[in-house]
């Protein structure tokens, strides 16, 4: 069996889902690093996300059009953040417990709105519906091997790689991206300019949000076309460690995403493949990946410095 | 000269200013001329910071007047005040330390367009460095800057917007010699060019190097505004400590015993590894008070934090009466006899959600009879509590009280009631009447005169020189991480203490080469 898996073919099927795993990881990574990078620790990504997959497979069920279910998705996920912002910036409750209430709140809320939109649910009467095909992108996907893996993909990953750079530049090259890098690290500085400082988080996170709500979507509407309880089954977690294991950089969190969606089709493939493991440790796999990863970045340097710290005026 | 350079830019005129009870300004009156070089000398508490607060629109003064360019102004924040031309640096730098000083000067600023263009940004400043002989590397972030740097990108902040009056907050307070020097060059540039600068501080040598003006503030007052040329360091030293005497302790001469302190050429570093305290050598007999005097920030809270054991010597040792105690824990040096009282009550001697009873037997915790194979044993510490609170008379309504609630005064009784209930050989205070009242003060001072009756020794640091005379028995002087002098205290004058606290020895001749 192992032999097997040396099989080019299947190399390029990992790969590819390796891509689109990562790219669901991105998008709500880079909410989350717009969102840290202003100073505020959002651990609530997790619920957003989740809250995305729902909102997006109930607008997409009731609508019958996909992207009117993304757009849901990306307005459950901002609701979602409006109300972690009430909580951690505008009535400065410590934010990881804010982000950890959050988290509760969505699992809670979208398993009984799951449940009574739709209570005669079962094990052979699940709702589903016909999810997004792939998107070959002409041309590049008869590229050899490299068109099988980057270029026939669905349109949410072409769009989170263009998102990535959009962040990028965001961050790096317009004047309210030097703004909001300053609020991570001393927001006294961008406080005694004259700017609001907690307007600019608050937007920043609301951005967050519909990061991971757009993130959301992608699982429900892209991958699976059902929606279960816990259906982000930790990915929104996954992303927070992305941001860490990437040192708070798009470019870097694109590789780290990358990587742990790598972990994670590696796990599926082997799986299917039916290597003589238990499946438990198939399962599992990413989650210690994780920690072996995170521990390994414990020195990251690029953690804002005042990321987490309500901001007083003295 | 342009007439223009005679007017006064900036005029404050009787403005006061109080927190609560206490008055930080009391109709404070003086002018500052256009291009000027303007000094505010005064102590620790003298209400200098305070006066910049509400000249930069940080604080908003009780009554008063600010008059600005000829004009009446009442500036709700300092973004206001920066819109009229003053700017501020302040003691504590506000920069973000992983940007490069381009980025910490035009962020957030109000310019046409969304995108960044740094290059142009970087021309611009570049220019300004030029124009004040400033040569640092404006790529490089702020954190890998040296402070002198630093400050001039706040410098370089104000220069950018365009100001017309600039204040400086004790600018020199963590400079080198050198980087001083460059500083006040850049400064009398600016002035050259009709900025006018205050320079609040409290550094004699400074307010002759390079004011033209100067006033003096004491007890929240302006005692006097005079011409820097007319001036002395003697006349200014004067003018600085004051030398009224409110109070006197009646002190009851105890005999000096045997040495219970000894401090051999301790040196110590601060956070940030420069040299804090430099081979110190002081000694405190049993049943005397040894007062160390000097401005803050001379190494003296280094000092203490070393003598009590939480930070690290470099060199040198010390001796708490037969007992070898450099470098020992906090709890070793505890329990072999040393108490201390920390400058700052609330953060360093007790922790203020924390009941009255708890924080009185803090340090104390583990050992007996408080706790007995590590369970606290709550009736006994009950009843310490109980007698502590009756001894020092420490108004509360009970031992279950948390402490934050109680006043300044009554937080220095749980403190001396959990150091001093016990014997102790030595007690080390910093500023142990800072905040408080006469009569809290005075009850302060009547523990510490009991304990020398005891055989015990303190080292009082303190910056407050009445405190000193009226019950030290020698006071020494520390500036600049060195002792400058010691005088018993019937040969002590504030004159000398007050010109050895500001570096000199003689009026003539300067300690420390600060000048070079």
């Amino acid at each position: 069996m192992l032999s097997d898996i040396l099989q080019s073919g299947l190399i390029i099927s990992i790969l590819a889902t390796a891509v689109r795993m990562g790219t669901i990881l991105l998008l709500a990574a880079l909410g989350e690093l717009i969102v840290e990078r202003s100073g505020v620790l959002n651990l609530s990504v997790e619920g957003m996300m989740l809250s995305g997959a729902f909102g997006g497979f109930i607008g997409a069920y009731y609508t019958n059009s996909l992207w009117l279910g993304v757009l849901s998705a990306i307005l459950a996920g901002l609701l979602i953040s409006a109300l972690f912002g009430l909580l951690a910036i505008i009535l400065q409750i410590d934010q990881t417990v804010s982000g950890l209430t959050v988290n509760i709140f969505a699992a809670g809320l979208t398993f009984y709105l799951y449940r009574t939109l739709f209570p005669n649910v079962g094990a052979t009467n699940i709702p589903a519906l016909k999810p997004f095909s792939v998107f070959q992108l002409p041309f590049l996907s008869d590229i050899p091997i490299i068109g099988k893996i980057l270029f026939s993909q669905y349109a949410l990953s072409y769009l989170a790689f263009f998102l990535m750079l959009l962040v990028a530049f965001y961050l790096y090259r317009t004047k309210s991206g030097l703004i909001l890098r300053t609020l991570g690290e001393n927001p006294r500085v961008v406080d005694m300019k004259g700017i609001n400082v907690m307007r600019y988080r608050f937007l920043a996170v609301l951005f967050g949000g519909m990061m991971a709500g757009l993130a959301g979507s992608f699982i429900t509407l892209a991958s699976v076309g059902i929606f279960v309880a816990d259906i982000t089954s930790g990915r929104g977690w996954l992303a927070i460690a992305i941001v860490i294991f990437g040192d708070w950089k798009p470019v870097k969190i694109l590789w780290a995403s990358l990587f742990f969606g790598f972990i994670d089709a590696l796990q599926m493939q082997l799986q299917a493949l039916g290597v003589q493991l238990p499946f438990q440790l198939f399962l599992t796999m990413p989650y210690i990946l994780t920690t072996v990863a995170v521990f390994l970045a414990r020195k990251r340097s690029g953690a804002p410095l005042a990321l987490g710290v309500h901001y007083e005026r003295e | 000269m342009n007439s223009e350079f005679d007017k006064p830019l900036l005029t404050v005129d009787n403005l006061s200013k109080s927190f609560g009870q206490f008055i930080a300004n009391d109709q404070i009156c003086f002018d500052v001329i256009k291009g000027h070089i303007h000094c505010l000398l005064g102590e620790n508490g003298a209400g200098k910071s305070t006066l910049a607060n509400c000249i930069y629109g940080a604080s908003k003064p009780d009554s008063g007047r600010i008059v600005f360019k000829g004009q009446e102004v009442s500036f709700s924040s300092p973004k206001d005040a920066i819109r009229q031309g003053i700017g501020m640096v302040h003691q504590h730098f506000v920069l973000s330390e992983p940007m490069n000083a381009v980025e910490n000067i035009i962020v957030g600023e109000e310019s046409t367009g969304t995108f960044l263009n740094l290059q142009n940004d970087t021309e611009k400043i570049q220019n300004l460095c030029d124009q004040y002989d400033l040569t640092f590397d404006l790529s490089l972030p702020v954190s890998q800057l040296s402070v002198g740097e630093q400050q001039w990108i706040e410098i370089l902040k104000a220069l950018y917007v365009g100001v017309d009056l600039l204040l400086l907050d004790e600018p020199t307070a963590v400079l080198t010699p050198q980087e001083v020097e460059r500083l006040f060059a850049v400064i009398s540039k600016m002035a050259a060019e009709g900025i006018s600068v205050i320079l609040i501080t409290h550094k004699l040598d400074e307010v002759l190097d390079i004011s033209n003006s100067v006033t003096v503030l004491r007890k929240a007052k302006a005692i006097i505004t005079v011409d820097t040329e007319n001036s002395t360091k003697a006349s200014l030293a004067k003018l600085l400590v004051g030398r009224d005497f409110d109070f006197k302790v009646n002190k009851v001469k105890v005999d000096r015993g045997a040495p219970v302190l000894e401090i051999k050429n301790l040196s110590v570093l601060r956070d940030n590894k420069t040299l804090a305290v430099n081979r110190v050598s002081l000694t405190v007999h049993e049943g005397e008070i040894l007062g160390l005097a000097g401005v803050s920030g001379n190494g003296q809270s280094e000092l203490f934090d070393a003598l009590v054991g939480v930070r690290q010597t470099e060199n040198g040792s010390i001796r708490l009466a037969e007992d070898e105690i450099t470098n020992c824990s906090p709890a070793e040096i505890s329990i072999k006899g040393m108490a201390s009282v920390p400058q700052d009550r609330l953060k360093q001697g007790l922790i203020g959600n924390f009941s009255v009873k708890e924080n009185l037997i803090l340090g104390a915790h583990s050992n007996p009879p408080f706790c007995s194979r590590g369970v606290l044993n709550w009736k006994t510490i009950m009843d310490f509590s109980k007698e502590a609170i009756n001894n020092f008379d420490i108004r509360t309504i009970g031992p279950e009280q948390k402490v934050e609630q109680l006043s300044g005064g009554n937080l220095q009784k749980v403190i001396l009631a959990r150091e001093i209930s016990h014997p102790i050989k030595t007690l080390i205070a910093s500023s142990p009447t800072r905040g408080l009242d006469i009569n809290a003060s005075f009850y302060v001072y009547s523990r510490f005169l009991e304990q020398l009756k005891l055989k015990a020794g303190i080292l009082l640091i303190s910056e407050d020189l009445d405190e000193l005379f009226n019950i030290a028995d020698r006071i020494a002087v520390i500036y600049n991480g060195s002792i400058l002098g010691e005088y018993c205290i019937e040969d002590a004058t504030i004159e000398k203490i007050g010109l050895l606290m500001a570096g000199l020895k003689e009026e003539t001749e300067p300690l420390v080469q600060s000048d070079n």
